[in-house]
């Protein structure tokens, strides 16, 4: 079941200042986020986040069409594995 | 074999069931069409008349229901979207996987096609 839209998106604080601090600067530097649960809101258009996945923290450059997906979404948790590699990605 | 709404030929069934060949009406949707153009649900499709099917087609727009190939398109634009932005329902897509978080250690056969053989799997 999606969020009530009563609540607006879920955004945790320190992601969010952090977002803000870095648009009004201008700067492009990569964040780091452990916060897989924040939404992305159009604030983060332009942005490179590196969202951890649990080991490392894959680089992601947030473009429009990511508005309104969670920053977890983009940094897969688990390899995929499977049988009989011929020729399929 | 009557057309409506461009190529759709519903057979000689009631107007209720025969609707809901038509890509992106289902029960729902036919339901509602059918009572509010005041159409009987019981009568075949063979017997509507040119007024008819005009009263439904209007009704289609009316109701803004976007069906067949415009649904379709529709469909496969949001499923590239979900593909370019590397997220994990498309990446799922693209493996031809279960979107949803299913369970995939056993079933998900619709997604996952015909059982592959494993060489040496029983003996």
């Amino acid at each position: 079941m999606s969020r009530s839209i009563k609540k607006g998106f879920f955004v945790d604080p320190g992601l969010a200042a952090k977002i803000d601090r870095a648009q009004q600067a201008n700067d492009r530097k990569p964040i780091n986020t452990w916060s897989r649960r924040s939404t992305i809101t159009p604030d983060f258009v332009g942005l490179n986040i590196n969202v951890h996945n649990g080991k490392i923290f894959v680089p992601v450059h947030v473009t429009e069409n990511m508005v309104g997906h969670k920053l977890g979404e983009f940094s897969q948790t688990c390899t995929f594995k499977a049988h009989g590699g011929s020729g399929k990605k | 074999m009557p057309r409506i709404l461009g190529v759709d030929i519903p057979g000689k069934k009631k107007l209720e069931y025969s609707l809901r060949y038509i890509y992106g009406l289902g029960p729902t949707r036919v339901n509602r069409i059918l009572a509010e153009t005041g159409l009987d649900a019981d009568m075949k499709a063979n017997d509507l008349n040119e007024e008819q099917i005009n009263a439904i087609m209007s009704k289609v727009h009316e109701l803004n229901f976007v069906i067949e190939g415009d649904l379709r398109r529709e469909i496969a634009g949001s499923m590239k979207r979900l593909q370019a932005i590397n997220c994990y329902r498309g990446i799922r897509h693209r493996r031809g996987m279960p979107v949803r978080g299913q369970r995939t250690k056993t079933n998900a056969r619709t997604r996952k096609g015909k059982v592959k053989a494993i060489q040496g799997g029983k003996r």
